[in-house]
Parts: structure tokens; C-alpha cells; sequence
């Protein structure tokens, strides 16, 4: 037992090394190491000691630790030294194929109007166009594009449909299918926490600890909670230490740290190099024009323009998200995402490997509502590389979960399967009634959950959700949030007799308190 | 003890009588005042939500009983015309001066320079010739909504606009002062200058070409200011307000583009790419938090404090000249701009703010604070009078500043003075009035 589990442990870091070695972190920690020698402190004798304890005092064995701790929240942990690279992917075989097949499909819709609308998929700008891009680059929004005949690649509630189609062939109960065991949509049965383990799993967010979003209310005085808060925001900002952070922000970033903070989760320093790279992702797409891009226009134009908040920054969102097509260091993230990036083909050379290229660049193709993951994020980062980075990683360790099948605690299938479970034991007269009226709740929650509820509430209160999913590392919240919601609105739910009269209810989430409605129903409710 | 013995004067009615002379929010929430009772046109009302043409032409000879109420003071223009708040604010400023020294006296500096013309007109290319190559607005002194303003920055542009525009009756005395600046029929004469209808009087003002900009869009930010009385002055802060953004992308290369210079949501809506479904205002709470993220909460502080300093300051330099009749109270609409170095500036007061809602969010604001207005009217006499909250809005001087502490024991001299303002907090209006009118509500029973 023993032996495995260090075997286990020297593994991972084994590949944590291996994923450091070559970083620029790597290359500066040797730097410094060189530069320590002329210093008088460091003796011959005693080198490797002396160089540990100088990196340790001058802050950046910090550093390597946060860079070791990103590595580690982000990497799965290995599970089996000859476990193939698909099941780092994605360890259950049917979720694998559907994943394909969902690809497939929707690789030929976008194939499918490229053709009627005889577009490339890539071209390369003539010069004049690029120069005009460049003058308007901070203004993109006042372009007006015929994006008539650009259609999303696919909405929400066609990627809920192939998830009610999932099954696993696998998995046999015995039962007839009655009302009693397929009341949801979801049928693949994979484990979720129930109430007592989420209250276990999120125990920071009791009634009993201080909390942003409940305890800084202007009745509440700010010596018993919020100052003391602050204070150790302030700290741990100073001590520059990722994991303490983490730790800090479940229970809430005070406005005025929470930039700061989130990018010390995120490891994100916005170094030289980092700025460069943005600039160099900028100069492609000056370049050359994807048809991907009118995809996000398209998508910018109909969802963040015209949402009462966010319709400021759209031309932050355009500087975010064509950059972020083109950033080919995200196809790092499908070694751990079920998701594999579409594989285009240069005119003429369908199906020659030597030919192959990803389209787009990045490998994600949007859908509608993608550019909501940006909008929030504009709150907090002005600096257009900075932001840029800050969403490239929300991306790559949480926003690819919520469109991709598979398995995994936090990806969209099991926080659907979270959500319904939740409903259907703590609620289920409610559950119940709007099954049988036909609205069931999942599609009405769907499409907050995809989004990360962006859009949907108010700004302040989706930002101290946001906080949560950083603190602990994970989208479980998005599922307790749903379900708390339709117990909050139970009984206006109990009375309507419709899917639209329930949508009706359901519309405006823009004055609900997240943190009260968690707290309530992880905490307060009889079970 | 009835608490109606408080409020002297007020009889109990069995109805309040009411006339409103606008056909917006106003009007819904008048009419769905539990106990107020429209009237018709000749009939007696005991308040009148009227417009500033008929106070013009009907205050002076109308009798009003000791409770009737209506919504203007008969000389407000004094702090809302543009060419007035310059006089009464430069006059004010010399006053605190005088008594209190220099550095007390720039807390007045937050109206940019302007001058009046054609009066001022010397004093104006004085000015301009000294800072060559900045930008002046040209606003007419009475017109509202955006309209009759232009920016400049040759002076050949003005006499060009003067040749341009249709004539007005007395714009020969405009253009003479252009050519001839040694003529000496130029300034109308003062009387004239006070009748708001007649004379097309103008302001040059400087043009503020480091505005704030989020998104890379100018913005400026409305604030609503009831004020019940100036002898002696009380004056009210609502919470909520908003942000209005311009719809273009800021740049001083387009001086023509007075779609992009002026953010009235009034000339927003005319612009060509005007999309009335997308709201171009951000609640003031979004503002605070958006600024507290980006800049920390102290900057964010000290921001708001120069802006509760710009009511106080401009209401006090008004409080001689207004004629603070018992009847009268007024809701101003300030429209304030903030530069990049965070500073506040003071761009007008509104005596009729618009109340007409532009969306679902507007209107929600525009009732609650319609609706705060008329509980601190107190028509009912359910106050004591000694409320430093009622519903969104915050006592903010009162004869005096207010504090936020209980019992008034601290002054701003104080450390720990805080100002009873609150400006982009949270407005739990309604658990608030629950809460000052059920004590009140039991009291009057018994």
C-alpha cells in the first residue's frame, strides 16, 4: 500500500518537474541561482544550502511553490503509470464517443457555412486592411460587419439535448423505467456529493464563519467581520503565496483585492514575456482573419453588447477573444479536457496528416454566449494583456468543463446530474410538479450553469460566486447555486402551470444575494 | 399625543388634492398615493407638481395656504442656469475667501471656467488667448437636453457659428461684441438677462478633454438632491443615481461628433447607431464597485466626499438669492463629470430632471425616488422631523453637516466625523420606510 502511494507521489512529481523544466520560471530560478554566487553569504562549502536559503529569503522559492501549486490544481493527479493519454482525457469510454460525436457535428455545421457562405476558414489580410485594423484595434466595437448570414455554431439547449442522450451501455438497473428512478434528464449515473458531503466540502461557507456577500452588509458593523478580512487580504497579498489565497478567498475577496488576488490564484504575474506574447497574438490577428472571428462578433454583438453592464467593455471582449483564437498554447489544455480540437485540412489535402492544422488555432470554437465568460473578468483587469491572461487560464482550468463531455466532479454533465439530485431529494413535490407540467428544471437551469450564471445576476454577486469556484477549485457551486435558486422561488414555482410561466419566474436572477441562497440551502434547510 | 401636533399647519384631510402638470412617472405615482386624489384644472389642490413656465407666470399672484406644497422654488434658476451658478459660485467663492483663506476657497473650484456672453466677452478671449489650443463648449443658458451647444477652439469658429445660426433678438449684440470689442452697447442690460424667455444668452466654457473613461467611453454621472428648504438649508442625498455613457469611443479629433461629447441621454438617442433596447446607464452602486476594484476604497472615498462637498458648496452659494418660501421644495438633477486624475466637476443643476424612464431599471428608480420625495413632502404628516433617513434618501445638511453617527455628537472638525451620505450604497429602501412608518402608523391609531 505504502509503495504505491509513493510511487503515486514521486510520479506526480516527477511530472510536475518535467512541466516546470523549460518554463521561463525554470530559466530566472537559474539566473538567480548564478547571480546569488557573487554573494558573500553563499559558500563554497556549503553551495546547495546556501543558494536554497538565499532563493527562500528572496521570495522565490514562493514563487516556484505557486507555480508548483497552479501544476498541481490544474494537472489531473496521475492515476496509472501506463494509463494511455485518453484517459487523462477522459477515463469512461461512451463519454469519449459521445464527446466525438458532438464534435463531429458540429465541426460539419461550421463546415456547412463556410460552404454556403463561401467563406475560408483563414485568409490572410491584404495590407490596407491590416492597417485599418491596427488604427481601430481599440475600438473594433464600431464596426459594423454584415453578420447576417453568420449563425452560432450551436446554442446551449442543443448541447443540453446530446447530454439527455448520454447512456452508458455499461449500466443495466433491472428496473422498468417508471417515474420513480428517471425523473430527470440527465441518465448516466455518476457520482455527485449529496448535502451532508457538500456541506463537508464547502464548510467554510457555514453560518458560523464570516462571509463576503452576507457579513459586510451596512448593518453589520465592520469590526466584527469585514475589517479583520481585509487585514488578512492584505497579508496574504504581501506573502504573495497562492495556496493561502485560495484558502482566503471562499470566503470572499473584498472589492478593492480581488484583481490581485485572483491573479495570485491563477499564478498570473504578467511578466515582459507574457506582454510580448499577447503583442504577438495581436499581430496575428492584424494578419490574417479567421471565420471563427465573425463567429465572435456575431456572438459579442447579440450577448455583451446588449446586456446593461457589460456592453462598455466590448471592445475589450474583441481584443480578448480574437487573440485567444489564435493562442495556440491552449491546445496544451485537450491533454486533460475529453475535448479534441477540430483538425482542418489546407485546400486540396484532405485527409494528409502532413497537411493537418487545427482550426481555429486554439482549437474552441465558440458558441453563443462564450464571450459572457470574458465580460465579468472586465471589472477587474484593465490592462488588455493582463485580462487576456487571466481568462486564457479561467479557461483552462474551469470554463472548458462547462462544454465538454465528460466524467469529471466539475464537468457540465455532472453538475447537471448535481443539480437534479439536489432537487429531487430536497424539493421533491417541487421537482415533481414541474416535471409534470413540463418543464423540467434542468432546462431551465441549463443555461446558467454553461455561463457560470455570467449574465445572469448581478455583477457584485457573480464575482463573489466566482470567488468560490477559485477557492475551491472547482464548478460544484454552480449546481448548489441552481438548485438554491429554485428553492428560493419554490413557492411562485408550486403555482405556475407551464414551462413559460416557469421561465417567467425564473427570469430575472439580477436581485438574488448568492451567498444568503448558499448558505440557506447548504445550511439551513431541514433535510 | 397625535404626531400631526409636529408639523404645524397641517390639517387632517380626508384626501390630499393634487395637480401634476407632467404626464410621466410623476404622474403614476401621484395617482397611486394612498389618499391623493387628482384634481381638475380650476379645482384647489394642496400640491401642485408643476412646471417652471406656469411658476413663472402664475407664483407671484397666487395664494397658497399655509400646507399647500409645490415642487419649485420661484427663483431657482439662480443655481441652474448656466450663467447664474457662475456669478453666484465666483461670488460665494470670494466670500469663503475672504472670511477663511485660500486653501478653503478651492473647494469652490469645481465648476469649470466659464463666462458669460456677450458680457464677459473680454474677459473670455483673455482667458482663451492665455491657454492657446484648448477646447471651449458653447451652451446656451436656458436650453436643456443637449441642444444649441457646440465645441470650439478658434475663436473665428464662433464668429462663424454666430453668422451661421438663425438670428435671435438680440444677437446683433452678440455678433457687435465680436468684431468690436470696444463697443459699448454690448452687455444687455441685467433685467433683460434675468427674463428667461427673451434674450438667447450664452456660456463659453472650458471643455474638460481628460474626462474619465471606462470602456473608452465618456461618461457623466446624474445625482438626485432634494432640497426642502434653503433658510435654513436642508437638503436630502439619494443613494441610487446613474451613469450615463456617451455611445461612441472618445477621442478629441472629433469636435463636430457632439454625439460623443455630450452624454444627455436626450441627444444619445438621436445619435445613428442608437439602440433604444440597449441601455447606455450604469446604476451608481455598479460605478462605486467598478472605480472601489480599480482604484481601491479610500480614492473611491475621497471621490465621493468632493462630490457631497459640490452639492453643499453649490446649494450654500445659492442660499441668499433663492427665496426659500415655506411652500416651495425642489428635486435637482446634478450632472457631474469625473476626470482621470478623479477629480469631481460640476457640468449643471437641473431644476426639472427628466422623469420620463428610458428602461424597466429607470423607471424602478424614478418611482422609488419620486415616491421618497413625496414621504419626506410629508403631506400627511406622518415625520417627526427628525429623520436623518427616509426610504433611498439621506439627510445631508441640515442647517449643518449630518452625520452618520448617532446623536449628533461628532463635527467635521472631529476625527471621526462620517457624512450621512450614500451615495452608491445599497438602497434597502423599503425595509427602511417599513421600519419608520410602523412605529409612526401605531402612534397615530392610538
Amino acid at each position: 500500500m505504502m509503495l504505491e502511494q509513493d510511487t503515486g507521489l514521486s510520479l506526480a512529481i516527477a511530472q510536475i518537474v518535467q512541466r516546470l523544466k523549460g518554463s521561463s520560471l525554470h530559466s530566472q530560478l537559474e539566473r538567480q541561482a548564478r547571480g546569488s554566487l557573487h554573494k558573500p553569504e553563499i559558500k563554497l562549502e556549503s553551495l546547495k544550502e546556501d543558494i536554497k536559503e538565499f532563493l527562500k529569503t528572496s521570495g522565490w522559492e514562493k514563487r516556484l511553490q505557486n507555480a508548483v501549486y497552479s501544476e498541481l490544481n490544474v494537472f489531473p493527479s496521475p492515476c496509472h503509470p501506463a494509463a494511455p493519454p485518453e484517459h487523462i482525457k477522459e477515463p469512461l469510454v461512451y463519454m469519449r464517443k459521445a464527446q466525438g460525436s458532438w464534435e463531429k457535428r458540429i465541426l460539419k455545421s461550421l463546415n456547412s457555412m463556410c460552404t454556403e457562405l463561401s467563406i475560408p476558414l483563414a485568409r490572410k489580410r491584404p495590407i490596407g486592411e491590416q492597417k485599418e485594423l491596427l488604427n481601430k484595434w481599440n475600438e473594433m466595437g464600431t464596426d459594423e460587419p454584415d453578420l447576417t448570414l453568420f449563425r452560432p455554431v450551436y446554442a446551449p439547449k442543443d448541447f443540453l439535448e446530446v447530454l439527455m442522450n448520454l447512456r452508458n451501455p455499461n449500466y443495466e438497473n433491472g428496473d422498468q423505467p417508471s417515474f420513480r428512478n428517471h425523473l430527470g434528464l440527465i441518465q448516466v449515473p455518476l457520482k455527485v456529493k449529496d448535502i451532508p458531503e457538500l456541506k463537508d466540502y464547502f464548510s467554510e461557507l457555514g453560518l458560523n464563519t464570516g462571509q463576503l456577500g452576507i457579513d459586510d452588509s451596512t448593518e453589520v458593523p465592520p469590526e466584527l467581520f469585514e475589517n479583520e478580512h481585509i487585514r488578512v487580504g492584505q497579508t496574504v497579498l504581501t506573502e504573495q503565496d497562492s495556496a493561502a489565497a485560495q484558502q482566503y478567498v471562499r470566503q470572499g475577496c473584498p472589492t478593492a483585492l480581488r484583481a490581485e488576488l485572483w491573479a495570485l490564484i491563477l499564478n498570473i504575474s504578467n511578466q515582459p514575456e507574457d506582454i510580448l506574447y499577447y503583442e504577438q497574438l495581436k499581430s496575428n490577428v492584424i494578419q490574417h482573419d479567421l471565420l471563427v472571428d465573425s463567429l465572435i462578433y456575431k456572438d459579442v454583438k447579440l450577448t455583451a453588447s446588449n446586456d446593461d453592464y457589460y456592453f462598455v467593455f466590448e471592445d475589450y471582449l474583441y481584443q480578448v477573444l480574437l487573440c485567444f483564437s489564435r493562442d495556440t498554447s491552449v491546445l496544451e489544455h485537450f491533454s486533460y479536457n475529453s475535448a479534441t480540437p477540430p483538425k482542418s485540412y489546407i485546400r486540396g489535402k484532405l485527409g494528409m496528416e502532413e497537411y493537418a492544422v487545427f482550426y481555429p488555432p486554439n482549437g474552441v470554437i465558440p458558441f453563443h454566449g462564450f464571450s459572457m465568460y470574458v465580460a465579468p473578468l472586465c471589472f477587474l483587469y484593465h490592462e488588455p494583456s493582463k485580462l487576456y491572461q487571466i481568462f486564457r487560464e479561467m479557461y483552462v482550468r474551469f470554463f472548458f468543463r462547462l462544454h465538454s463531455i465528460s466524467s469529471h466532479p466539475s464537468g457540465i454533465v455532472s453538475l447537471c446530474l448535481l443539480f437534479e439530485t439536489l432537487l429531487q431529494t430536497h424539493l421533491p413535490q417541487l421537482f415533481y410538479h414541474l416535471r409534470e407540467i413540463g418543464a423540467q428544471p434542468l432546462r431551465i437551469s441549463f443555461k446558467w450553469m454553461v455561463r457560470a450564471f455570467s449574465g445572469y445576476l448581478a455583477t457584485d454577486q457573480l464575482l463573489l460566486l466566482w470567488d468560490r469556484i477559485l477557492g475551491y477549485n472547482s464548478l460544484e457551486i454552480l449546481a448548489v447555486l441552481a438548485a438554491a435558486v429554485f428553492a428560493f422561488r419554490a413557492v411562485n414555482l408550486m403555482e405556475v402551470t407551464s414551462l413559460a410561466a416557469a421561465e417567467a419566474v425564473l427570469a430575472d436572477l439580477s436581485t438574488l444575494k448568492v451567498m444568503p441562497l448558499l448558505q440557506i440551502f447548504l445550511f439551513a434547510t431541514v433535510t | 399625543e397625535s404626531r400631526s401636533a409636529f408639523v404645524a399647519g397641517l390639517e387632517p384631510r380626508a384626501c390630499i388634492r393634487f395637480k401634476c402638470a407632467l404626464t410621466n412617472t410623476i404622474l403614476d405615482i401621484l395617482r397611486r398615493r394612498p389618499g391623493w386624489v387628482e384634481v381638475k384644472e380650476e379645482g384647489e389642490w394642496d400640491f401642485y407638481w408643476c412646471d417652471v413656465s406656469w411658476l413663472r407666470e402664475n407664483f407671484d399672484h397666487t395664494y397658497m395656504d399655509e400646507h399647500v406644497r409645490i415642487c419649485h422654488f420661484r427663483n431657482h434658476y439662480e443655481l441652474t442656469r448656466k450663467n447664474y451658478i457662475v456669478k453666484n459660485l465666483k461670488r460665494f467663492r470670494k466670500q469663503i475667501e475672504r472670511e477663511a483663506g485660500k486653501l478653503e476657497a478651492t473647494k469652490c473650484d469645481f465648476f469649470p471656467k466659464t463666462f458669460e456672453m456677450p458680457s464677459e466677452y473680454h474677459l473670455f478671449v483673455e482667458e482663451f488667448r492665455k491657454n492657446p489650443g484648448i477646447t471651449w463648449i458653447m451652451k446656451p443658458v436656458a436650453r436643456s437636453q443637449g441642444r444649441g451647444i457646440f465645441l470650439f477652439r478658434k475663436l473665428k469658429d464662433v464668429i462663424d457659428w454666430r453668422k451661421v445660426k438663425p438670428a435671435g433678438p438680440h444677437c446683433s449684440l452678440f455678433v457687435a461684441p465680436l468684431l468690436l470689442p470696444t463697443h459699448p452697447s454690448c452687455s444687455p442690460s441685467l433685467d433683460d438677462q434675468k427674463d428667461e424667455t427673451q434674450v438667447e444668452n450664452y456660456v463659453a466654457q472650458c471643455y474638460i478633454e481628460n474626462p474619465y473613461l471606462i470602456g473608452g467611453r465618456k461618461f457623466d454621472l446624474r445625482v438626485y438632491v432634494l432640497v426642502m428648504s434653503y433658510i435654513p438649508l436642508k437638503a436630502w442625498l439619494y443613494r441610487d443615481g446613474f451613469a450615463r455613457f456617451s455611445n461612441t469611443r472618445f477621442t478629441l479629433s472629433s469636435i463636430d461628433d457632439q454625439y460623443v461629447h455630450l452624454t444627455n441621454v436626450a441627444v444619445q438617442k438621436t445619435a445613428p447607431d442608437y439602440d433604444p433596447e440597449k441601455g447606455c446607464k450604469w446604476m451608481i452602486q455598479r460605478f462605486r464597485q467598478y472605480l472601489t476594484a480599480k482604484h481601491g476604497a479610500e480614492v473611491v472615498e475621497t471621490l465621493f466626499a468632493e462630490m457631497d462637498n459640490i452639492f453643499i458648496k453649490s446649494l450654500q452659494s445659492v442660499q441668499k438669492v433663492i427665496i426659500s418660501d415655506k411652500h416651495c421644495f425642489e428635486l435637482y438633477g446634478y450632472d457631474i463629470l469625473i476626470d482621470q486624475d478623479l477629480k469631481p466637476w460640476l457640468l449643471e443643476v437641473n431644476a426639472s430632471p427628466s422623469l420620463t424612464a428610458s428602461s424597466q431599471e429607470d423607471y424602478e428608480l424614478k418611482c422609488h425616488l419620486l415616491k421618497d420625495t413625496l414621504h419626506i413632502v410629508d403631506m400627511e404628516g406622518r415625520l417627526t422631523g427628525k429623520e436623518k433617513r427616509i426610504g433611498g434618501f439621506d439627510l445631508m445638511w441640515n442647517d449643518g453637516p449630518v452625520s452618520r453617527a448617532e446623536g449628533n455628537v461628532d463635527t467635521p472638525e472631529n476625527g471621526s466625523f462620517m457624512a450621512n451620505t450614500h451615495l452608491g450604497y445599497n438602497n434597502d429602501r423599503k425595509k427602511q420606510l417599513k421600519q419608520l412608518f410602523k412605529p409612526l402608523h401605531t402612534q397615530q391609531k392610538v
